[in-house]
């Protein structure tokens, strides 16, 4: 594989390219699905090819092929170039990338059981009993469940002398009740909504869970919703679950802080920034208890944003995002870093695939710990909604305005639970939100979570990110809007 | 390997798709491989070849530009009432065989499925309608033609004092089903695509369109029509949200209508979770409304047959605001006591099928006409981040986007700051005052389809953001 990678860039380089790296991509899937104690999705699927990214005249060019012959990545090789020539009709000056030493290293993420060893009846086994499981509940209309598993093998070589092995494994899996009924049709997720969870871990992760034991609660709310009070609208405390706050972290701080966004080069389709260069070190993000990072590395948890290095040879790097509420970094790539004067890339440049450019993409952007547990939290609250599982989510193309909608709530009075909600949602503007927030569970309480379908680019590209999040407390948040009338 | 330098040699040819019989030809032979190396009971076999490039630029240059190739073989095997699908990108017999074993192990290790039908066989169907949409010129596209126009647009954004960002892109798509019982299906067509956003410090403009044929694009236009909201908008007032008249341009439209798609799949409301579940044949919308699904309509796109190679029909889903119609798989159309449609989706799936080639029959208004009837609304070029909140009655969430008009007696009076708004399709539809003619639309959230502009009255927004 890395005979072929080297190919394309030594044919770069005789081009004329003064900088090329190429990635041989080769990645295996697994997904399964149940809907109604039938078996739905049963595919496996295998793809391999190279892609080759150059600067050649100053500007860059990008090329892929599956025709991995010393012709077929040779003629890719020569068509990223003459790309590259191309796209210098349009150079306002060159192509410069932050200095960063050359590796040659081998890298795996750690797991106990390969998923794609375990027999896939099996697997249907488990997904089968938590379908039968919901579908035991009287209401439930729809039953489904899933499960998700990755094995993404790279080669990365560059002209600067890196040469890099690299085997990502990933596991996910989740289940979902859904009950209609009158004129409502009302849905509980777990672990997680939109497929569950799903971490750099192997099939460990899913025997976790639990599936089966956890389908007969999941079914009883999805249906004990229909009789649930509305939500009501107003200016509440808002208290968050891990899994909802770390789609929160992920929009209103994950994507702001991509510094491609900030410089512009995602204008025309995810947006820009509200956090403009000036605000770096200067602006108050969150209150003093707010601190986020921007981690890859494995001692962080094996998140999908984990790895050893980056798709442009950066090593696994932990950027300090929001350190007691300043905001005070962002997620760069080597030429982002080069463009603002930082000394070198914070390590972020991801790619879907083989045919897919390499781009800045979260990592695990996570929210760091305080203290306490959720049972305190609780207590200690006088009025206000506990609010888990996302049902939706929008914000707008500058990352300020955002609203997002759970699947359940319960109101707290006087420090206890006392009645479940139906069609929650609150919405704000993105630094008042995490200027508001006035507690943080402990260590006990954070999770890890696993974002596997953030879209970005164009062509666009899904990418796996991930939140570390304990459950938290905001202060005067509207909630409510999406269901005013 | 030899797919994609036929696809490439087609590509340079000039004159009316003159490349595209070597083509087919070829993958007909990689399907006849794959059927010939499966063991299987029965054996589908899709095959997908595609070369795309794409030209992007912002800040006034291009910042990335790729291209790519590849050939997807992608094979479903059928044993005793089960069913499995595994996928390469290797064409080698060896590759064939092993995936088809591995379909088969994939089906042969879980349970029966009671709906599963035996394949489709090529009899009584009859075969698909061909649709033209392949254009050598398109698939010949260089980096150099599109960076040659980018260039030019960036030197005028900048005399404009504008920066634009945006794509320039061109490809070419092959696809092939055939299946053991007989079914051979097949179609091409290329596809362009051009978009730009320009920026004027507290402003912006957008405009996109897409085509099957690069020669009906023209960038200097979208641009001009980008840079001239840009310029219009600038200095956004704010206003109170709130219900008001709002002027929807096509793309919006789109982006908001095309969340019904799913709604109209037979399986959706099998399983009861689509908005018009229990609402068939009620006047769920205006009796302005007219929504067709339509592959064969001449601003369409796509292959005119399905995920099993059955040829797509053409479906009168809503008639005078009235949920008539559903699209149909073959197996679900069996479940339901109803006509296949040729809509159903790759198998083994959950999800049965999808209406993917929306037409709303446009009206007598246009753009023009609904700014001057109007006393006071709001002109939305696009929306953004649309996400639904609540399934049954549809209510979408989203945000205004690159160029949001005041509209007051009648005229354009100021650009707007951006506004979050929360919806239902159904409600929408049922509040149309005018409608303009039917265009083919692109947006970013739901796939093109043929929609017209719209006057909507009683619009709800119900936030406003900082710019």
């Amino acid at each position: 594989m890395f005979d072929l990678a080297t190919i394309a860039i030594e044919t770069a380089r005789r081009r004329g390219a003064s900088y090329a790296d190429a990635r041989m991509v080769d990645i295996r899937s697994r997904d399964l699905s149940t809907k109604n104690g039938e078996v739905g999705t049963l595919n496996e699927a295998e793809s391999l090819g190279l892609g080759i990214r150059v600067i050649a005249a100053g500007a860059w060019g990008f090329a892929s092929t599956d025709r991995l012959t010393r012709e077929g990545v040779s003629a890719c090789a020569a068509r990223a170039v003459a790309i590259a020539k191309a796209s210098a009709l349009a150079k306002l000056k060159d192509v410069a990338l932050a200095p960063e030493a050359p590796v040659v290293d081998t890298w795996q993420n750690p797991f106990v059981k390969d998923p794609f060893r375990i027999p896939v009846e099996r697997q249907l086994e488990l997904l089968l009993a938590a379908d039968a499981a919901m579908r035991g509940v009287k209401g439930v209309t729809l039953a489904e469940t899933s499960m998700a598993f990755r094995r993404i093998e790279q080669f990365y070589v560059s002209t600067e002398g890196s040469r890099i092995h690299q085997v990502k494994v990933q596991s996910g899996a989740g289940i979902v009740a859904t009950s209609f009924a009158g004129d409502e049709i009302q849905k509980r997720s777990y672990p997680n909504s939109f497929g569950g969870q799903h971490t750099l871990e192997g099939y460990e992760l899913v025997e976790s869970f639990d599936l089966a034991g956890h389908a007969p609660r999941v079914a009883e709310e999805a249906v004990a919703l229909h009789s649930a009070a509305q939500c009501p609208e107003g200016t509440r405390t808002l208290l968050l679950e891990s899994g909802q706050l770390g789609l929160q972290i992920h929009e209103s701080v994950g994507h702001p802080i991509e510094l491609d966004r900030v410089l512009g080069m995602e204008a025309n389709y995810a947006g820009m920034s509200f956090l403009t260069l000036e605000k770096l070190r200067t602006l108050r993000y969150g209150s003093d208890i707010v601190n986020v990072v921007a981690d890859a590395r494995l001692s962080h948890g094996p998140g999908l944003g984990t790895f050893g290095y980056d798709d442009e040879g950066v090593p696994g790097r932990c950027t300090p995002i929001i350190t007691n509420g300043l905001f005070t970094g962002y997620l760069s790539s080597r030429e982002t870093a080069a463009l603002v004067g930082e000394k070198q890339s914070g390590g972020t440049v991801r790619a879907e695939s083989w045919n897919r450019l390499p781009m800045i993409r979260m990592t695990n952007v996570s929210l760091l710990p305080g203290k306490g547990t959720s049972a305190e939290l609780v207590e200690s609250t006088d009025d206000g909604i506990w609010m888990e599982t996302n049902r939706s989510w929008s914000i707008d193309d500058h990352r300020y305005h955002f609203q997002f909608s759970t699947e359940i709530a319960w109101e707290i009075k006087g420090g206890k639970r006392v009645r479940m909600l139906k069609n929650p949602s609150y919405s704000g503007i993105t630094t008042e939100f995490w200027n508001s927030c006035d507690a943080i569970c402990g260590p006990d309480e954070w999770k890890l979570w696993g974002t596997p379908n953030c879209g970005k680019g164009q062509p666009q590209q899904v990418m796996g990110t991930g939140h570390g999040a304990a459950p938290a407390r905001f202060r005067n948040v509207k909630i409510g809007a999406a269901f005013a009338k | 390997m030899k797919t994609r330098r036929k696809m490439r040699r087609a590509s340079a040819r000039a004159g009316a798709a003159a490349g595209l019989a070597p083509l087919q030809a070829e993958l007909r032979r990689i399907a006849e491989r794959v059927l010939r190396l499966s063991e299987a009971d029965e054996t589908e076999v899709t095959i997908e070849a595609e070369s795309d490039a794409l030209t992007r630029f912002a800040n006034n240059t291009i910042h990335q530009n790729v291209a790519e190739e590849r050939l997807d073989i992608s094979i479903r095997a059928v044993v005793e009432g089960r069913t499995a699908r595994a996928t390469t990108n290797k064409s080698d017999d060896e590759s064939l065989r092993r995936t088809a074993q591995a379909a088969l192990e994939l089906a042969q290790n879980q349970p029966k499925h009671s709906g599963l039908l035996p394949m489709a066989g090529p009899a009584g169907r009859g075969a698909a309608k061909t649709v033209g949409r392949y254009f050598d010129s398109t698939a010949a596209a260089s980096p150099g033609d599109r960076g040659r126009v980018v260039a030019a647009l960036c030197r005028e954004a900048e005399r404009g004092k504008h920066t634009a960002a945006g794509i320039f892109s061109t490809g070419a798509h092959a696809m092939a089903i055939a299946n053991s019982r007989g079914v051979f299906a097949y179609h091409a067509q290329t596809r362009a695509q051009f978009s730009i956003t320009a920026m004027d410090g507290d402003s912006s403009g957008w405009a996109k369109a897409t085509s099957p044929d690069l020669r009906e694009i023209d960038p200097e236009k979208l641009a001009r029509r980008a840079m001239g909201k840009a310029e219009r908008s600038r200095k956004p007032r704010e206003i109170t949200p709130g219900r008001m008249t709002v002027i929807l341009e096509p793309a919006a439209v789109l982006d908001l209508a095309g969340f019904l798609f799913y709604d109209f799949a037979g399986t959706a409301v099998g399983d009861n979770r689509s908005c018009f579940n229990n609402r068939m044949g009620k006047q769920v919308f205006g009796k302005n409304i007219e929504l067709w699904d339509d592959v064969y309509h001449p601003l369409q796109s796509g292959a005119p047959f399905d995920g099993e190679g059955m040829p797509r029909e053409r479906v009168r889903l809503v008639e005078a605001g009235v949920p008539k119609a559903l699209v149909y798989s073959r197996a679900t159309a069996r479940k339901m006591k109803a006509k296949p449609t040729g809509h159903g989706l790759p198998l083994p799936n959950e999800w049965g099928e999808a209406p993917m080639n929306l037409v709303i029959e446009g009206g007598d208004s246009s753009l023009e006409k609904m700014i001057a009837s109007t006393e006071r609304g709001v002109l939305l070029t696009r929306v953004w981040y649309v996400r639904e909140v609540d399934p049954y009655e549809k209510v979408l969430t989203g945000m205004t986007r690159d160029g949001t008009f005041l509209v007051e007696g009648g005229k354009i009076v100021a650009g707007l700051r951006n506004m979050r708004f929360n919806e239902s399709v159904l409600e929408m539809l049922s509040k149309v005052e005018e409608m303009g003619p039917a265009v083919r639309a692109s947006g970013e959230e739901a796939f093109d389809m043929v929609v017209p502009a719209m006057k909507v009255k009683d619009f709800h927004f119900t936030e406003m953001t900082k710019f």
